[in-house]
């Protein structure tokens, strides 16, 4: 009886008790960036070589489609040059960036999601989230707070990392911490939380860093004016107001 | 002591892996305050000092291509109501610095860029009314259903490229809906381009069958700028299916560069209607742009006057994909066809020279960013294999901090030369006419 009785318990255990590696990485996605229906921040970033950049961003959820809306305020040379992203599961992303000099419109084909956002450290992917397909993700250490996640590219070579660890708060389900390695394990870009605020309900980072190890830089992030669940319309995010920005949600 | 310095090393690194960040976990709620309320009113502009030479001696143009310095000034009002924005160009041009101001042309010591209103009347419309930059349609420097004024000087001497786009005085009314969207533009009077005239680049004049320059008297066409009789409207209609993006145009005015010649010989802006369609598309790793044009030229009475440009199809096909990170190929195809060819042939004056039915553009644009977006290269390269000529434009920007941009680059023309009826050899051809003109040319601009 015993002999029986522990095995099942032991699946027991494992299926009730434990969660797997994508169950946490799902819900550190939805943690990170699927918050409430829609969200709004004003975002500013200090980059070390002292360039700095402040925008606001908008996003709404449809589903597990998203679409962001971003509008750049400093420095005065991008000044009212907004972006919009279609963000989508099942194909690639849509996005345009209107140029107020010009006053165009232009689409952005999609690119490499792993290069500079704004020439921050971060990267476009940092600010839109990876989709956690991308990777096979193992759960290699629980700790009392943190889960650690490995993942590694399903297609080697698809991004410039080797794999990548996650720190994940239990309680949370927030990422405080990411590293990411080459081959050869040697870590050369790290991402950390710096600052955790419970915001309209949603426990939200609000300061963050992105340090690039070989070369010393890093980027610090701040957001600001976070709110969440605003009842933002789905037309915000067309080509109207990539052109006449929605100031009651700006201001 | 390096084993003890290893281990606190060790010892820390491992503590911050495992530290909480601040706040994580607080069930304390808190809440930013609503957007510090500040001035309505917003100040931003720009010093931008250029420099330039011709790369080759000629007897008919000055060495120097461009030697400027500019204020641009833009004033803001962001109210509840309206937004209103006015801004401004305090030039010191020491090639044009003895032509008379001119708000049209945008000569003399001021350029002013834009001064208008805006708002919303309904949820549905929005409405622009003033000066104002005007842009639609999907060709990257090539331009069918844009039929809003260019400024070709400032693009071929090397200002940057914002000032290739001329201001508008425009009514633009916008209305939104789910089946599909409006923009109605309305000009009271007909926008020229800022066409070149002869004052700040050589060009070939046809009707005198040589070169023009700075020393000749300028081409001055005569203007259309009765206000409400020589008025323009440009339309545009459209809506997205998915993530393509569809867009019909119609343009009804007159033509943006001087394409007439009255019976005395003196150039005109003759009627010109546009019809259009455009289409935007992801196809590949990239994006798909096609778009088509007619331009119904009536007064060249389907080519028998040969005082006035003929009718014209153009259409175009684009394909831009990043190919590696931070470098970006744009390739596009573009044709004019001309109407009614065979009249042309006929009654073209004996002596000029010939164009071709078909004028093909083939256009490569490569950027390439580096040093976390500081450093961009850029090349924008127009070839026309009818032609036989061309229009290079390298550039290298240097964003040394977000306030201080400095930029060199050169505008190289090119092209085959006709014999003329004058027994004297000369490039004829759109991109040709220019080659004395190539430039090179230095900048630096402070941003505030």
């Amino acid at each position: 009886m015993k002999k029986i009785l522990f095995p099942i318990l032991m699946g027991l255990s494992f299926s009730v008790f434990a969660m797997n590696a994508n169950e946490i990485v799902s819900k550190a996605e939805q943690a990170s960036y699927y918050q409430g229906q829609d969200g709004r921040a004003k975002v500013t970033m200090n980059i070390s070589d002292g360039r700095s950049r402040q925008f606001v961003i908008l996003r709404k959820n449809f589903g597990k489609d998203q679409k962001f809306y971003v509008y750049f305020q400093r420095p005065s040379d991008v000044r009212k040059m907004s972006f919009l992203i279609h963000k989508y599961m099942q194909k690639e992303d849509d996005r345009w960036m209107f140029l107020p000099a010009l006053d165009l419109v232009k689409r952005i084909a999609a690119g490499d999601k792993r290069t500079s956002f704004a020439g921050s450290h971060f990267y476009y992917e940092d600010v839109s989230g990876r989709d956690p397909k991308e990777d096979k993700h193992e759960l290699v250490d629980t700790t009392d707070d943190f889960y650690v996640i490995k993942s590694t590219p399903k297609k080697s070579g698809s991004a410039e990392f080797a794999y990548y660890k996650t720190w994940i708060h239990k309680g949370t389900f927030i990422p405080t911490k990411a590293s990411y390695y080459k081959k050869g394990d040697k870590e050369y870009r790290q991402y950390e939380a710096l600052k955790v605020q419970k915001l309209d309900g949603f426990q939200t980072v609000t300061e963050a860093v992105m340090r690039d190890l070989e070369s010393g830089g890093e980027t610090k992030l701040s957001y600001n004016e976070v709110k969440y669940n605003m009842g933002l319309e789905d037309n915000l995010f067309t080509e109207r107001y990539l052109k006449n920005p929605p100031k009651q949600y700006l201001k | 002591m390096l084993k003890h310095f290893f281990l606190i090393f060790l010892f820390s690194t491992s503590v911050q892996a495992q530290s909480l960040p601040e706040g994580l976990g607080s069930t304390i709620e808190e809440n930013f305050s609503d957007f510090e309320s500040e001035s309505p009113f917003v100040f931003n502009g720009f010093i931008d000092g250029r420099a330039g030479m011709r790369t080759q001696d000629q007897a008919y143009q000055r060495d120097v291509s461009i030697l400027e310095t500019r204020l641009h000034t833009d004033v803001e009002y962001e109210g509840r109501s309206f937004t209103g924005r006015i801004s401004a160009d305090f030039i010191y041009d020491d090639i044009s610095k003895d032509e008379n101001q001119d708000f049209e042309t945008g000569k003399g010591w001021m350029d002013l860029r834009e001064a208008f209103v805006s708002f919303r009347p309904f949820d549905f419309a929005d409405v622009k009314i003033g000066r104002q930059i005007l842009t639609w349609g999907l060709g990257d420097l090539v331009f069918i259903n844009d039929l809003f004024p260019k400024d070709w000087n400032a693009f071929f001497i090397g200002r940057s490229e914002d000032y290739l786009k001329a201001p508008s005085d425009a009514t633009k009314l916008s209305l939104f809906s789910d089946l599909a969207n409006l923009d109605v533009t309305y000009m009271a009077r007909h926008d020229a381009s800022r066409y070149i005239d002869g004052s700040r680049l050589s060009f070939f004049n046809p009707s005198v069958m040589s070169p023009m320059s700075e020393f000749d008297p300028a081409i001055d066409a005569m203007e259309r700028n009765a206000f409400f009789t020589e008025d323009e409207v440009a339309l545009r209609l459209y809506r997205s299916f998915g993530s393509t993006e569809l867009a019909l145009y119609y343009f009804d005015g007159y033509w943006k560069t001087p394409e007439g010649q009255s019976a005395i010989g003196v150039a005109y802006f003759p009627e010109l209607t546009v019809y259009g369609a455009s289409a935007r598309i992801p196809f590949f790793k990239g994006i798909l742009s096609l778009e088509m044009g007619y331009y119904d030229s009536s007064e060249s009475n389907d080519g028998l006057n040969p005082l006035v440009r003929n009718s014209e199809y153009r259409y175009l096909i684009g394909y831009e994909q990043e190919l590696f990170s931070n470098f970006t190929a744009n390739v596009q195809y573009y044709v004019e066809q001309m109407d009614d060819y065979d009249v042309y042939l006929n009654t073209l004056p004996v002596g000029m020279p010939i164009r071709d039915e078909f004028r093909e553009l083939l256009t490569l644009r490569l950027t390439y960013m580096l040093m976390d977006q500081k450093l961009i290269l850029s090349l924008f390269n127009y070839y026309s294999p009818t032609d036989q000529d061309g229009y290079v434009r390298p550039k290298v920007s240097y964003k040394a901090t977000d306030a201080m941009l400095f930029e060199v680059g050169a505008n190289i023309f090119w092209g085959e030369e006709d014999r003329l009826s004058t027994g004297i050899d000369q490039q004829t051809t759109f991109f040709g006419q220019f080659e004395d003109n190539t430039n090179v040319f230095v900048g630096a601009r402070y941003t505030f």
